[in-house]
């Protein structure tokens, strides 16, 4: 898909400042995403929000994928209200381990949106100033929204996802 | 037993300060929140918010409900304005299945959501009313909240919980009587907000009340990701119907208010006069359907937009069509989509990874009650509570958008 040239200026000068860890760039429905690494994502995000103008964090969110390396995608969504252009960063981090660096540093509103992402997925943002869970109890003792927990009671026999193609 | 929410007795007989747990069912914060406050006398030190106690998963359900049925969910978020969550989320799955939506099918949706949207607005604004003792106005306005709804039932047959619309258009045609009570509610409802506005925007009890509380700055609104009528009382001009058009917002003419100071005043006075250019959008609306073709009520694409009952029963292709649609057969895309509409509240967002599964691989929903509300405990502090009480409903926090 050809780039806009809103996206590939964007894209032009990231890949000048952070090179090889700015890959997987594409376009889905004109919105600009890229992957990155996690000991680069606060950069990564402090240069688009100081330097192109990226002042406004969106959602931080994130993404499971079972049975890869990286099974973790932390997904952010930025957005530039000047020039009216968003962007896409994803960072694959490991489903052992998941950590990474809070973006509290970069936006005082990430806070929620981090200890949503924890509190669903377990990712375990280093140097959060208050990493607890939000929405459910303290004592539910996994991370729901894992592909591995069933969504209906596993010991129903009537509704078994497999019947349904899920 | 650990208990997600802190206790804070202070057991120090010493203490000159007095915890105060407002919430989880104050009368006085219209919905299930909990704040643990700090108090010094009436003036607040620290605060605490605990939510979630509405959690009802929605994401997790979102993963394993065909497209079609995941708008009932999206009615549950912000159910004061349920009929712009179920149109963001048509519209996201018309973006992945690149449908073009024909105007008509435009214009009647933006019609419905800016009725929405001043339905949600009477509802914040007459309740700041209330929270500062003037009854009144919440009795005088509140009754068009009600004329509203029966529009929304003549066209969907719901009134709260609208599931209105189907992927690819409405489930019917607007009838007559839908368009006489939209025509109706144009002629009254302008009467009665200038009612409303003349009892409270020169009133000088609600400006004492409300000028200069709770001021938030542009910087501090953008640090916080605050979006919507709050963002734009601190003085920003960002709306998604004018930054981001969809449904073809484009065509209508229509103005951004925006505030100056960010404070509860601004914020009352954003939301009046988003209500008049609600009603100048419908008006233009009105008269854009007259040139458009009759009767066209969704867009032409057979193999996503679920067929009416009878076509079923007699028709093959709709039976193929009506089955594979039911079990989340559709050929969508394997992509990813953000799409946003202005909700009430802000920006909403649906945040959709299809994988090409029967159902969807992820479903974020970038909720803007949930991220406004975060500030409201910091910002609370050194507030006076009653201060805090008339700043919460300010910031018109939906529990159902708040903990999805």
């Amino acid at each position: 898909m050809e780039e806009t040239t809103l996206n590939n200026n964007i894209h032009v000068k990231l890949t000048e400042k952070f090179g090889e860890k700015v890959t997987a760039v594409s376009e889905p429905y004109g919105l600009l995403t890229f992957v990155t690494y996690k000991d680069v994502i606060i950069n990564v995000l402090s240069h688009l929000k100081e330097e192109l103008k990226f002042n406004f964090l969106t959602d931080i969110t994130a993404v499971h994928y079972p049975g890869k390396d990286h099974g973790i995608a932390v997904v952010y969504h930025l957005h530039n209200m000047v020039e009216k252009v968003r962007v896409r960063i994803k960072v694959f981090i490991s489903e052992q381990n998941p950590t990474i660096p809070t973006a509290t540093s970069v936006w005082k509103g990430a806070n929620w949106m981090e200890r949503e992402t924890y509190d669903l997925f377990g990712v375990k943002f280093e140097g959060h100033p208050d990493l607890r869970r939000i929405l459910n109890m303290d004592d539910l003792g996994v991370h729901p929204m894992l592909k591995q927990y069933p969504l209906e009671d596993p010991n129903r026999v009537d509704k078994k996802d497999e019947f349904f193609g899920r | 037993m650990n208990h997600n929410h802190p206790v804070f007795t202070d057991n120090d007989p010493q203490s000159e300060l007095v915890t105060l747990n407002l919430g989880p069912t104050h009368p006085a914060t219209h919905g299930v929140f909990q704040n643990v406050l700090q108090l010094d006398g009436e003036r607040i030190v620290s605060g605490v918010s605990t939510i979630g106690y509405i959690h009802r998963a929605f994401e997790k359900i979102a993963e394993h409900r065909p497209f079609y049925q995941i708008t009932p969910l999206t009615d549950r978020l912000n159910y004061c304005s349920s009929p712009i969550n179920n149109m963001g989320w048509h519209m996201t799955v018309e973006k992945l299945l690149n449908i073009q939506m024909p105007k008509r099918v435009d214009y009647l949706r933006v019609i419905i959501m800016e009725l929405s949207r001043i339905a949600d607005h009477i509802i914040c604004n007459t309740i700041i009313g209330q929270d500062t003792g003037a009854t009144t106005t919440f009795l005088y306005l509140f009754q068009f909240r009600e004329h509203i709804y029966e529009i929304f039932e003549e066209v969907c047959g719901a009134r709260l919980t609208t599931n209105i619309g189907r992927i690819g258009g409405f489930e019917r045609d607007f009838n007559e009587i839908a368009f006489t009570k939209i025509n109706k509610f144009l002629k009254e409802f302008p009467v009665a907000l200038k009612e409303f506005e003349n009892l409270l925007t020169r009133n000088r009890i609600f400006i004492d009340r409300t000028a200069g509380v709770a001021e938030v700055t542009k910087e501090a609104a953008l640090e916080y990701s605050w979006t919507g009528p709050l963002l734009r009382a601190t003085g920003i001009d960002y709306d998604v119907r004018v930054s981001d058009p969809y449904s073809s917002y484009q065509d209508f003419d229509f103005e951004v208010p925006v505030g100056t100071s960010g404070d509860i005043y601004d914020r009352y006075l954003v939301r009046n006069e988003e209500m008049w250019q609600s009603l100048r959008i419908i008006e233009q609306a009105l008269v854009k359907l007259k040139t458009e073709p009759k009767g066209i009520f969704h867009a032409d694409v057979p193999e996503f937009y679920l067929p009416p009952k009878q076509e079923v029963y007699n028709n093959m292709e709709a039976l193929i069509y009506h089955f594979k649609i039911v079990m989340g057969e559709i050929d969508a895309p394997k992509a990813e989509v953000y799409h946003a509409v202005e909700g009430g509240n802000g920006e909403l967002g649906f945040y959709l990874i299809n994988d090409g599964g029967r159902t969807p691989y992820r479903l974020h929903f970038r909720r803007p009650s949930f991220i406004n509300y975060q500030m409201f405990a910091p910002m609370s502090e050194g507030m006076l509570l009653s201060d805090a009480i008339i700043n919460m409903s300010s910031m018109n926090i939906i529990a159902g958008e708040l903990d999805a």
